[in-house]
C-alpha cells in the first residue's frame, strides 16, 4: 500500500517555548486553576509530611518511651504517629480528588474546542491533512497534555522547589560544601539544555510519525476492499511494519536521548557529593568544619539528589507534552480560509419563480497545480435562470464537480464571483448560502444513523411526523422503494456502523436527502451514475417533475441524465462553450457531441 | 447506538458491561487478555529479566552512597586526623566509581527498558494489522473503521503506559519492600508480624480495587473507542457536515461522547485516587500499631528501646513503595482492560477462512462454475437463492439487471470475499475455498465502483496492482486506460501525491486509476462492477479498447448500466432477485425479446 508519511501534514510551524506553552494553554488553565494549585499544595503538603513523619518518630521512639516508659504516653505517641498517618492519607486524597477532574475537564474543553475548529475550517483543509494526524492529535496529545498539566507540571513546581529549599539549606550548614555542590549544577544547566534541544525534536517526530502511523491503519481499513480485491493484505502489512518500526526506531532514539541526561542527572550531583566528602572529611580534619555539620549536611543531600534525578524524567514529559501542544496548536491557530463576513448581508427574499444562480468571471486555482497550467476554471461565466435545470456537460477532469462546490461555498472562487438572486456567496453566512442550496455529491456519504436521519440530514423546524412525511416523500421521488424492505423500514440504521447498502442504494438516498432539503438552489453531481437504466428512467421521470421551479444545477455523463435538464451548458477548457438546447447543441457543439455520445464517435473530436 | 441496530455486535462488547455482561464473559475476556500478555512477554523474557536485574544492580549502587559517606565519616575522618588520608581517599574513590556505575546503570535501564516495551508494541501492532486484514469483509462491515483504529492507537496508548514505567518501578519498589521485610524480620520478627497483620486489610482494598477499577477501565475503553468512532465518521463525512449545516448537531454528539469519556477517566482517576489513599492510610496505621505494640514490650522491658526505633522506622519505610506498586497496579488495570479489546479483535475468526490444505493453481485459466449456489449477507435474507452458472474461460460475461439485483453479490462471491451458505464457486474447478489465497488473488481481480486510492503518489496507486512493477509497467498501463496524460500535466507526474482518497483527481480520473492498477496486475479474470460509473463517455471507450486488447483470451465478468459497455461482451446475464433470467449473446437477446431487449430499445431512444 503506498503511503507518503509526513506527505500530508503541512511542515511543523516552529517548536513554541515552554513559557509560550503553558501561556496558550492558560484559556483552559485558567478555570481549572484554583483546584490546581490547592491539589499541587495537597501534594506539597503529603510530600513534605512524608518527609517530616520519620523526624517525628525518631523523636517519638527517643523522648516519651525513653523518658517515662508509661503507658498513656506509649498510647499518646502511637496515638500521634496514628494522627499523623491519617493526615497524610487525606492530604493524598485531597490531592487526588483535587486534581483529576480539572485535569480531565480540561482535556474534554480542549478536545471539544478541536472538534469545533474542524469542523469550521474549510474541505481544503481537510483534503490535505492526513485523517490519522487530525485523530491523534485530538486523543493522544490532548490525553498527554492532561497528564504533564496534573502531574508533570505539579511535579516539576514541587521537585524544584524541593531541591532549591534543600540547597539553600545545604549553603547555610556548610557553605564551602554547599558551593562544590552548586558547581555540580553547571554541566548538569549545560547538559539540560543540550538535551531539550535533542528531544524536542525527537518527540515531535514521534508523536507525527505516529500520526502517520494512524492514517495508515484508517486508509488500510477504509480501503480494505481494494487491499483485498488485489491480495495486497501482506504488503499493506510490510509497510505498515516498516513505518511502525521506523516509530519503534525514533522512540528508542527518544530512550537514548533520555538515557544520556538520566546518567547525567543521576551521576554528577553524586560525584559531586564524592567530593565534598573528601573536602568535608579534609575541612573536617583541620578543624575548620563541624562533624554535626557535615552528617546534616549529607543527610540533607540524600534528600536533594532524587528530585534532582527525577528531573530527567519530567524535563522529558515536559517536552512530550511541548510537542504535543505544539501539534494541536498547529491546528488551532490555521484560520479557516472561508469565513463569515464580519457584516453578513441579508439573505435575500426568495423570488416566487424560483432563485437565479450567477457565476462571472470565475476563476478556480488549487494550490497543487502546476504552476504554468491553466486555472481549473478560467474565467467562467454561466446563469442558471429562475426555476430552470442546467445541465452541465464536460469531460472528466473538466471542472464541473469544482465548480458545483463553489454555489454551497464549500470552496471560494479565486477570483470573479457566485452570485445567488444577486448577493455575492461570500456577503452572506455560510449558514445562511447552505440553507439556499443543497447538494447530491458524487460519492454519496452516509452517516451511521437511521434512513430517516440520513435523509432528513438539510431539514430543519419540521415537527416529527411532518418531518417523517417529507422523508418519505423524497425517497419515494429518489425511488428508493428498497428502503421499504430493510428490516425496520425507514427507521434501519445505514452506514458504518448498521446495514451496508449497494452503491445505487447509497446514491438514491444521497440524492433523497438534497431533495428533501427543498433548498432553493439544488445541486446533483452526477446522481444518476449507480442506477440501472430502469431505475434511472424513473427517477429521472419523478425527478422531473419535481424539480419544476427548483432552479437546479446537475453534471451529467450520460444523455439520459441531460434529460432532466431544460438546458444545456458545456464546460471545456475551464469555460461555458456553449450553452443551449439537447438537441441545438448535438447538432452544433462538435465538443458537445464529443463528450455525450457515444454513436457519433466517428465525428468525434481526436484524443484530448 | 440505537436499539434498531442488529444482534450483539460482538462478545467484545458483551464483556464491556454495556450489554449483559455476565461474569463468565468478564472472566473470560480477563484471562484471554493476560494471555495475550504472556505471548506478548516471552519472547522479549530474556531482555525483560535483563532489565529487572539492572534495576537491582541500580539500586544497590545508590544504595551504597550513604553507605560510604557513613564509612567516610566514621573511619575516614578519625584516620585522616590521625595523619592517614589512605581510607578516606579510597572512600573518596569507592564512592566515585559507585556514582558513575549508578548512573550508567540507570540509563542501561531507560534505554533497554524501552527496547523492550518497544519490541513488545511493534509484535503487537504487527499482530493487530495483519489479524485485521486476514479478517473478511463481513467483519469489517460490522466492527466499522473507527474502531479498528481506536483498537491501533488509543488501547495501544493504554497498554504502552503500563511498559514504559511500569516494569521498573515495580522492580525497585518489590525490591525495596522485600530487603525492607527482611532486615525487620532479622531485626525483631515480633513487629514483623504485625506487618503481615496489615496484609489482610491490604487484600481486601486490594480485591475491590480490582474489581471495580475493571469495569472502569472497561467503560473507559468502550468510551474512547466511541469517541474515535464518531471523530473518524464525521471527519471522513465532512462535506456533507457542512453542505447540510450539520456542525452545531455533530459538535453536540462529541461534545456528549467526550464528556463521557471524561467521565469514565475521571471515575477511573479518582478510584485509583481512593485506592492510594487507603494504602497510605494502612500502612501509616500499621506503622502506629508497631509503634504501639512494640512501646508496649519495651515498657515490660522486651525490647530494647534502639532495637524499637529501627523497627519502627523499617516498617515505614516497608510501606513507602507502596503508592508506587498502586501506581503499577492502576497501570496494569489500565493496560488489562485495554488488551481485553485487542485481544476479543485477535481471537476474531475469518468467516472466510484460508484453506487448511491450499490447492495451488499457477496458471489459471479463467473457468468459472457457480454450483447449486446459496448466499445470503451475514444471517440476512437470501439474496441468491439457488445459482447455477457457468463462465468457460475466454469470454467476457456481462451482467445486467436493477440495482439490488445480486450482480455484486455474485462479482463478490467470484473474489471470494463471502463464502456460500450452501453449493460451491470453482475456478478451473478447483472450489475457491480450496484455493491458495495468493494463486485466487492472482487470477482474479475485481474492480469496483469505489476508487479508494491511498495517500501517496500516483504510481504508488498504480503499483498497488503489482507491486515491483517497473515505471515504464506502470505508465504503459496508465496508457492503456487514458489517464497518462492527466498524470502527466500533474506537478510531479507519476510522483505526484493524490492526497487523501485521492481529492486531487476527479472522481473519472479516480477510476481511470483504479483501472490501471488491474491492467498492471494481469489477470486471469478480470470482475468488473461498474468500474465506469462516473467516466465520461470518450473515457469509457478509452477504457473499451484498452480492455479489449487486454481481454483477448482472457476471462472477464462486466458489470454495467450502460448499454454501450455491455453490448460488446460475448454473453449477457439478466438477473433479477438473485436469479438469471436471460442468457444468451447480445444479438440474440436482443431478438428474443426479452428484458434485455426493452433495456437496449430505451438505451437506443435515450441516446437521440
Ligand atoms: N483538491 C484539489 N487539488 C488539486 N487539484 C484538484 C483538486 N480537486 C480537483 N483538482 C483538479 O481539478 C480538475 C477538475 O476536477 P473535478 O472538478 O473533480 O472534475 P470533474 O469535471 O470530473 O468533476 C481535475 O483535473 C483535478 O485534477
Ligand atoms: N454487505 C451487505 N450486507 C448486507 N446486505 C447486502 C450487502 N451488500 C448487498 N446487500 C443486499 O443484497 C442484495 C443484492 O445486492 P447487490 O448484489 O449489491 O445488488 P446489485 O449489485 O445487483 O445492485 C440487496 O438487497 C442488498 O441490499
Ligand atoms: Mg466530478
Ligand atoms: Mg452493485
Amino acid at each position: 500500500m503506498p503511503s507518503d508519511p509526513g506527505g500530508a501534514v503541512p511542515a511543523p510551524s516552529a517548536p513554541r517555548r515552554v513559557g509560550a506553552v503553558v501561556s496558550r494553554l492558560g484559556t483552559w488553565l485558567r478555570p481549572v486553576l484554583p483546584r490546581l494549585v490547592l491539589g499541587g499544595l495537597g501534594a506539597l503538603g503529603a510530600s513534605l509530611l512524608a518527609l517530616a513523619v520519620p523526624q517525628v518518630l525518631r523523636w517519638v521512639v527517643n523522648g516519651p518511651l525513653i523518658g517515662g516508659g508509661n503507658l498513656s504516653a506509649v498510647v499518646a505517641a502511637a496515638g500521634l504517629v496514628a494522627l499523623l498517618g491519617v493526615l497524610e492519607a487525606f492530604l493524598v486524597w485531597t490531592r487526588r480528588a483535587l486534581i483529576a477532574s480539572p485535569g480531565t475537564t480540561a482535556e474534554r474543553e480542549m478536545r471539544t474546542a478541536l472538534f469545533d475548529h474542524l469542523l469550521d475550517l474549510p474541505i481544503a483543509f481537510h483534503d490535505r491533512w492526513a485523517g490519522g494526524q487530525l485523530l491523534s492529535r485530538s486523543m493522544s496529545d490532548l490525553s498527554m497534555l492532561r497528564r504533564w498539566m496534573v502531574f508533570g507540571l505539579v511535579m516539576l513546581v514541587v521537585s524544584a522547589t524541593t531541591v532549591v529549599v534543600g540547597v539553600v539549606l545545604m549553603l547555610s550548614t556548610s557553605w564551602p560544601l554547599g558551593l562544590v555542590y552548586l558547581t555540580g549544577a553547571v554541566p548538569v544547566i549545560w547538559l539540560g539544555f543540550r538535551f531539550r534541544e535533542d528531544y524536542k525534536v525527537i518527540a515531535r517526530r514521534a508523536r507525527d510519525q505516529a500520526g502517520d502511523l494512524a492514517t495508515t491503519v484508517e486508509e488500510s481499513v477504509h480501503g480494505i476492499r481494494v487491499l483485498k480485491a488485489f491480495g495486497r493484505g501482506e504488503d499493506a502489512l510490510e509497510e505498515f511494519a516498516q513505518q511502525a518500526d521506523e516509530l519503534r526506531g525514533t522512540e528508542i532514539v527518544k530512550a537514548r536521548t533520555l538515557s544520556r541526561v538520566t546518567f547525567a542527572l543521576g551521576t554528577v550531583p553524586e560525584v559531586v557529593l564524592a567530593l565534598t566528602l573528601g573536602l568535608g572529611v579534609w575541612l573536617a580534619a583541620r578543624g575548620a568544619a563541624d562533624l554535626g555539620d557535615l552528617v546534616a549536611f549529607f543527610a540533607t543531600a540524600a534528600v536533594v539528589n532524587a528530585p534532582v534525578e527525577r528531573l530527567g524524567q519530567l524535563l522529558a514529559m515536559t517536552m512530550d507534552a511541548r510537542a504535543a501542544a505544539d501539534r494541536f496548536f498547529e491546528v488551532m491557530d490555521t484560520e479557516p480560509a472561508l469565513t463569515d463576513p464580519a457584516h453578513p448581508l441579508p439573505v435575500p427574499p426568495a423570488p416566487p419563480g424560483g432563485s437565479r444562480v450567477e457565476l462571472s468571471g470565475v476563476h478556480l486555482r488549487f494550490g497543487a497545480q502546476q504552476p504554468g497550467a491553466r486555472d481549473v476554471l478560467d474565467g467562467l461565466d454561466l446563469v442558471v435562470e429562475p426555476g430552470e435545470t442546467l445541465a452541465l456537460v464536460g469531460l472528466t477532469g473538466s471542472g464541473k464537480s469544482s465548480l458545483l462546490g463553489l454555489v454551497p461555498r464549500l470552496m471560494d472562487v479565486t477570483a470573479g464571483s457566485v452570485r445567488i438572486d444577486g448577493v455575492d456567496v461570500r456577503d452572506l453566512r455560510r449558514a445562511d448560502v447552505r440553507a439556499m442550496v443543497a447538494i447530491a455529491f458524487e460519492d454519496p456519504v452516509l452517516f451511521s444513523a437511521p434512513v430517516a436521519e440520513n435523509v432528513l440530514l438539510g431539514v430543519r423546524g419540521l415537527g416529527e411526523d411532518e418531518a417523517l412525511v417529507r422523508a418519505e416523500q423524497a425517497l419515494a421521488v429518489a425511488s428508493a422503494d428498497f428502503v421499504a424492505d430493510l428490516p425496520q423500514g425507514i427507521a434501519t440504521v445505514i452506514g458504518e456502523e448498521g446495514l451496508s447498502l449497494s452503491g445505487g442504494q447509497r446514491q438514491r438516498v444521497a440524492l433523497a436527502r438534497a431533495i428533501a432539503a427543498r433548498p432553493r438552489v439544488l445541486v446533483l453531481d452526477d446522481p444518476l451514475s449507480a442506477l440501472d437504466v430502469s431505475t434511472e428512467a424513473v427517477v429521472t421521470q419523478r425527478l422531473r417533475s419535481m424539480l419544476a421551479g427548483t432552479t437546479t444545477l446537475v453534471v451529467a455523463h450520460r444523455p439520459s441524465t441531460v434529460a432532466l435538464a431544460d438546458r444545456v451548458a458545456v464546460l471545456e477548457d475551464g469555460r461555458i462553450t456553449g450553452v443551449g438546447r439537447h438537441s441545438e447543441l448535438l447538432a452544433t457543439h462538435p465538443h458537445y457531441r464529443y463528450v455525450l455520445t457515444a454513436l457519433a464517435a466517428e465525428h468525434a473530436e481526436p484524443a484530448r | 447506538m440505537s436499539a434498531q441496530t442488529r444482534a450483539p455486535r460482538d462478545a467484545e462488547e458483551l464483556a464491556s458491561g454495556h450489554l449483559t455482561a455476565t461474569r463468565e464473559d468478564a472472566r473470560t475476556a480477563r484471562r484471554r487478555s493476560l494471555a495475550l500478555l504472556g505471548s506478548l512477554l516471552r519472547p522479549v523474557q530474556a531482555r525483560a529479566w535483563a532489565t529487572v536485574a539492572l534495576v537491582v544492580l541500580a539500586q544497590a549502587a545508590q544504595v551504597a552512597g550513604p553507605a560510604l559517606v557513613a564509612v567516610g565519616l566514621d573511619r575516614g575522618l578519625p584516620a585522616l586526623r590521625a595523619g592517614d588520608a589512605g581510607p578516606i581517599s579510597l572512600v573518596t574513590l569507592a564512592y566515585l566509581a559507585t556514582a558513575l556505575l549508578g548512573g550508567l546503570l540507570t540509563a542501561a535501564v531507560v534505554r533497554v527498558s524501552a527496547q523492550v516495551s518497544q519490541a513488545v508494541l511493534l509484535d503487537l501492532r504487527r499482530r493487530v494489522f495483519r489479524h485485521t486484514q486476514l479478517l473478511s469483509l463481513e467483519f469489517h462491515e460490522r466492527y466499522t473503521s473507527g474502531r479498528i483504529i481506536s483498537r491501533q492507537t488509543s488501547d495501544l496508548d493504554a497498554f504502552r503506559e503500563l511498559l514504559d514505567g511500569g516494569v521498573t518501578t515495580l522492580a525497585t519498589s518489590v525490591l525495596t519492600m522485600v530487603l525492607t521485610a527482611i532486615s525487620l524480620a532479622v531485626l525483631d520478627w515480633r513487629s514483623g508480624l504485625v506487618l503481615l497483620v496489615a496484609v489482610v486489610p491490604g487484600i481486601v482494598l486490594t480485591r475491590h480495587f480490582q474489581v471495580r477499577s475493571q469495569e472502569q477501565y472497561r467503560r473507559s475503553r468502550t468510551a474512547s473507542a466511541r469517541l474515535i468512532v464518531r471523530f473518524v465518521e464525521t471527519m471522513t463525512g465532512i462535506r456533507a457536515v457542512q453542505a447540510f449545516r450539520r456542525e452545531r448537531r455533530e459538535a453536540g454528539r462529541y461534545g456528549a461522547l467526550a464528556e463521557d469519556y471524561r467521565a469514565t477517566s475521571n471515575a477511573a482517576i479518582r478510584l485509583h485516587g481512593r485506592f492510594d489513599t487507603g494504602l497510605t492510610l494502612i500502612g501509616n496505621l500499621t506503622v502506629a500499631t508497631v509503634l504501639l505494640v512494640g512501646g508496649l514490650r519495651a515498657m515490660n522491658g522486651d525490647l530494647t528501646v534502639g532495637t524499637l526505633a529501627a523497627a519502627v522506622l523499617y516498617a515505614r519505610r516497608f510501606f513507602t513503595p507502596l503508592a508506587q506498586i498502586g501506581m503499577f497496579y492502576n497501570a496494569f488495570q489500565a493496560a488489562v482492560a485495554a488488551l481485553e479489546k485487542l485481544s476479543a479483535l485477535l481471537a476474531e475468526e475469518p468467516s472466510v477462512a484460508a484453506p487448511v490444505h491450499p490447492v495451488p493453481l499457477p496458471a489459471a485459466r479463467g473457468d468459472v462454475r457457480f454450483e447449486g449456489v446459496e448466499f445470503g449477507y451475514g444471517d440476512g435474507p437470501t439474496v441468491l437463492p439457488h445459482l447455477d452458472l457457468h463462465l468457460p474461460a475466454g469470454h467476457t460475461v456481462a451482467l445486467v439487471g436493477e440495482t439490488g439485483a445480486g450482480k455484486s453479490t455474485i462479482a463478490k462471491l467470484l473474489a471470494r470475499f463471502y463464502d456460500v451458505r450452501d453449493g460451491r464457486v470453482l475456478l478451473d474447478g478447483v472450489d475457491l475455498r480450496d484455493l491458495d489465497p495468493r494463486d485466487l488473488r492472482r487470477a482474479v481481480v475485481m474492480v469496483t465502483q469505489e476508487a479508494y486510492l491511498f495517500s501517496g503518489s500516483v504510481a504508488a496507486n498504480i503499483a498497488l496492482g503489482r507491486p515491483g512493477a517497473t515505471r515504464a509497467e506502470i505508465e504503459d498501463a496508465a496508457r492503456a486506460v487514458g489517464v497518462h496524460d492527466v498524470v502527466m500535466s500533474l506537478p510531479q507526474g507519476y510522483d505526484s501525491p493524490v492526497d487523501k482518497r485521492g481529492v486531487r483527481l476527479s472522481a473519472g480520473q479516480r477510476q481511470l486509476v483504479s483501472f490501471a492498477r488491474a491492467f498492471l496486475a494481469d489477470p486471469a479474470l478480470l470482475v468488473l462492477d461498474e468500474a465506469t460509473s462516473s467516466l465520461d463517455v470518450p473515457g469509457e471507450r478509452l477504457v473499451q479498447e484498452g480492455l479489449s486488447t487486454l481481454l483477448t483470451g482472457r476471462s472477464a465478468v462486466v458489470i454495467a448500466h450502460r448499454l454501450s459497455t455491455v453490448m460488446g461482451a460475448d454473453r449477457v446475464l439478466v438477473v433479477h432477485d438473485g436469479r438469471v433470467l436471460e442468457d444468451g449473446s447480445p444479438g440474440a437477446l436482443v431478438e428474443a425479446g426479452g428484458r434485455f431487449a426493452e433495456l437496449h430499445a430505451e438505451w437506443r431512444a435515450s441516446l437521440r
